[in-house]
């Protein structure tokens, strides 16, 4: 039943908005530029009801040109899917669009993103910590955050 | 006529040094505070709850207003964010106060090792008595509140000045 809905969706993702989506650990994986992500998550939300976003995180390679992923995950209440939505930024600029104007959690999760990985979001007026304070340097999720780095408030 | 006057228990009038009468009340009569940020939490409540019952040592009766109370219980995960919020609380506090750090992560920060978390809350505040353990034991507590006893009750007490 769930693989189903999962094949009927990649199929109608694939004819209906040209996005070709993987299949891992059943959801379905999109790996898009930057510059496409608005645009697609208005497709996703619009024509293929994923009405939930659940979640914005990154992941950081350090290694790797370019260097951040930047991940979000959407549920459709609807269908009961998940779709995973992959984009890779630089290191020089860690630039994505909000999704503010289309889902209302996204301010809050984009904040946590910005002050864990330093990713900035466009339009996103309001980058203030959540869980760090003012006066805290660096990303504490990178992976070149020195492990024992302690910042004292008093 | 005059009934002569019963005495009403074997002795009448006791002995003893105003320093340890002050602290024999005060190590009976522990207002705690509790700052409970994490899953030490459980354990104590478990430790204040019927079976093992604070109560039993006159430290029953938690207080939610740093005002009232004269023992703080910092039981739990302290992190950076946190510390000015501990310290402001322990500055309300009323003296005498006395603090008891409950738990691996509020001595020593645990097996965190972060961005987060305060290594040790005797960085900030100063602390009377460590209860090691992840989380300890309701006899550990019980042991470290006996040691507060102990300890409160052979201290001198600023109290006792020339008007009393
Ligand atoms: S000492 Fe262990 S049980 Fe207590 S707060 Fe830390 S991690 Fe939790």
């Amino acid at each position: 039943m769930h693989d189903a809905i999962l094949k009927r969706l990649r199929e109608r993702l694939a004819v209906e908005a040209g996005l070709a989506a993987t299949l891992s650990q059943g959801l379905l994986v999109l790996v898009q530029k930057p510059d496409e992500l608005l645009a697609i998550a208005q497709t996703l939300k619009h024509k293929f009801a994923f009405d939930l976003l659940l979640d914005v995180t990154a992941v950081d390679w350090p290694q790797r040109q370019p260097r951040f992923d930047v991940v979000y995950h959407f549920y459709s209440t609807q269908d009961h899917v998940r779709v995973r939505l992959k984009t890779a930024v630089s290191e020089t600029s860690p630039e994505v669009d909000s999704l503010r104007s289309l889902y209302g959690s996204a301010n809050i999760m984009e904040r946590e993103c910005h002050e864990m990985y330093g990713i900035r979001f466009r339009d996103n007026p309001d980058l203030r910590p959540i869980l760090l304070y003012e006066g805290f340097e660096g990303y504490p999720l990178r992976k070149d955050y020195p492990k024992q780095r302690e910042q004292p408030q008093v | 006529m005059n009934t002569p006057r019963q005495s009403p228990a074997a002795f009448e009038y006791l002995t003893t040094k105003k320093d340890e009468l002050v602290g024999w009340a005060r190590k009976f009569s522990l207002f705690p505070y509790p700052f409970v940020t994490a899953c030490c939490g459980m354990e104590f409540m478990s430790v204040s709850s019927t079976l093992y019952d604070t109560d039993r040592f006159g430290a029953a009766l938690p207080r939610f207003s740093p005002r009232q109370s004269d023992l703080m219980m910092v039981v739990g995960t302290i992190n950076h964010k946190q510390a000015p919020v501990l310290r402001k609380v322990y500055e309300q506090m009323c003296e005498p106060k006395w603090v008891i750090a409950f738990g691996t992560c509020t001595i020593s920060g645990g097996f965190y090792q972060n961005y987060a978390v305060l290594l040790g809350i005797d960085k900030v505040i100063p602390v009377d008595v460590y209860i090691p353990g992840c989380p300890p034991r309701p006899e550990m507590v019980i042991d470290g509140i006996m040691q507060l006893q102990d300890k409160i009750a052979t201290a001198r007490h600023p109290l006792i000045n020339e008007h009393f």
